[in-house]
């Protein structure tokens, strides 16, 4: 006949070693992997100090990430006990970790014997609700989730890129959203903004996007800029944020935001839109190339179409602004490997993607210096300004 | 025989083309073979010297030719190169700055 449950795990617990907490306590920041196998959810709540999460149900396929070396000693431990005796045994019978130990009790033993623990941030049980499906991903993960609400992420425009970027970045919990935007919501805007809604026609995109905004997350504090960006006020909007999200359209203000976002080392992920192509890029400042290594100068006006005058199919800077918003979230949890160095072209009406390689120029006229060597003078000039200027009228 | 990429602003100078195929032994010869079948294109690739233009990106395959060996760098049957033209295309933040 076959074991009860509770028999099995007797038995399995007899073919395993057990350490009192009292024998790990001594081992807390000593470099021996001490390993929490139970779910996700409770590894939040509280855990061993310097504690690695290996939920038992990801035991398999995580272990060796937090554990490399299958000779090393190693402590799991779970709530009681029980859990981690049956990681143990897998772990030593069908792993081959040669010195692994479950500790008796669990954390309540541990709690119980008055040791410390580590009890980070929790979300709330709205929040946990709100993003459980965050969560649920080890990439994000409760850590992930954490790092988003207390990230700063700042949207030049609430146009075609910025409605989409500031709609799921709202989603994802990102607890603060700056919004660049001196424009008012036009009806043909809406074949394409879709954080605006008919009956905004009129108003400020600011005071639009904020509506949709808290509409969906009231969570979100929403700061609205209704300026143009301009030298006199870049430093002071961008100063703070994480991480900036640009989609305008013309060049002078992309080259004014790369010198502004290098002097402050604020990372960029830009896109840019033309007809039924896009294209995507990270600028990290000083890890990867800037705006200017990959383009020295702008092309003249005349080659310098605005997506305003020359038309784009509207589902195109959603696709781009979501793959933006992709970016920023990767880079805030620091998960994944971001387009920093890389340049992504999408074209709509092949269904195609091509990369090219973006190299830092290493006489690259702004980010091969140091920030404070950059002068406000030099911010966004470049040396056909005057007559690019002029001729964009 | 190599494809040249075509981007969307230089389309009108090419007849609306995605990719055109030219021959020639390498990136500067390609260019120039573009620049004879498409005269239009000749202002918008090279500079008065007949070096590329630094608002223009070219790729051969991912790599920018500028760290390859310019319009010198060797191109073989089946490459492709592309043309990158800074693009800016977004929202209409701020027009007028000056």
């Amino acid at each position: 006949m076959s074991p009860s449950g509770a028999e099995y795990i007797k038995r399995i617990r007899a073919q395993i070693e057990e350490v009192d907490p009292s024998e790990v306590k001594p081992l807390v920041g000593n470099g021996v992997p001490i390993i929490d196998v139970r779910e996700a959810e409770e590894f939040a709540v509280a855990h061993l100090p310097g504690a690695k999460s290996v939920p038992r149900g990801y035991l398999e396929s995580r272990i060796d990430a937090a554990v490399p070396d299958r000779k090393q000693r190693v402590i799991l431990y779970c709530a009681s006990g029980q859990r981690s005796a049956l990681a143990a045994h897998t772990l030593k019978t069908e792993l081959g970790f040669e010195d692994v130990a479950s500790m008796t009790g669990g954390i309540t033993l541990w709690k119980d014997r008055g040791y410390e623990v580590e009890a980070p941030r929790a979300l709330t049980a709205e929040q946990r609700d709100r993003y459980s499906r965050h969560v649920l991903v080890p990439e994000v993960g409760l850590e992930g989730q954490l790092k988003l609400l207390d990230a700063k992420v700042l949207c030049l425009g609430a146009g075609g890129l910025g409605s989409p970027v500031a709609l799921y970045l709202a989603a994802a919990g990102v607890g603060t959203l700056g919004i660049v935007d001196d424009d008012v919501v036009d009806l043909s805007n809406l074949q394409r903004q879709v954080i605006h809604t008919t009956d905004g026609i009129g108003t400020p995109k600011v005071d639009s996007a904020e509506r949709a905004v808290k509409g969906l997350n009231p969570d979100v504090n929403v700061v609205k800029y209704q300026a143009r960006l301009d030298a006199s006020n870049i430093m002071e909007i961008i100063d703070g944020y994480d991480v900036i999200v640009d989609g305008v359209d013309n060049f002078p203000t992309r080259y004014l935001l790369n010198d502004a976002s290098v002097r402050l080392k604020i990372p960029v992920v830009s896109a840019a839109i033309l007809g039924f192509e896009g294209q995507l890029s990270v600028f990290a400042p000083y890890e990867g190339p800037c705006y200017r290594c990959l383009f020295r100068q702008p092309p003249p006006a005349e080659l310098a179409p605005s997506c305003g005058a020359n038309g784009v199919l509207g589902v195109l800077p959603g696709t781009m602004g979501l793959l933006q918003a992709t970016e920023v979230i990767k880079l805030i949890t620091g998960s994944g490997d971001p387009l920093i160095g890389r340049l992504l072209m999408y074209d709509a009406l092949a269904a195609t993607t091509t990369e090219l390689k973006v190299r830092r120029d290493p006489e690259c006229p702004i980010c091969s210096r140091e920030p404070d060597e950059i002068g406000d003078e030099e911010m966004g000039v470049f040396p056909d300004y005057e007559a690019f200027c002029a001729a964009a009228g | 025989m190599a494809t040249i990429r075509i981007p969307p602003v230089l389309r009108p100078s090419v007849g609306g083309e995605r990719e055109v195929s030219v021959d020639g032994a390498n990136v500067g010869e390609l260019l120039n073979a573009l620049a004879d079948a498409h005269p239009e294109t000749r202002p918008q690739l090279f500079g008065d010297e007949g070096d590329l233009n630094r608002y223009v990106n070219v790729y051969l395959n991912d790599e920018d030719v500028r760290v390859l060996d310019g319009l010198d760098t060797g191109v073989g049957e089946g490459d492709v190169l592309v043309i990158l033209p800074a693009m800016a295309g977004g929202s209409p933040l701020d027009h007028e700055i000056a």
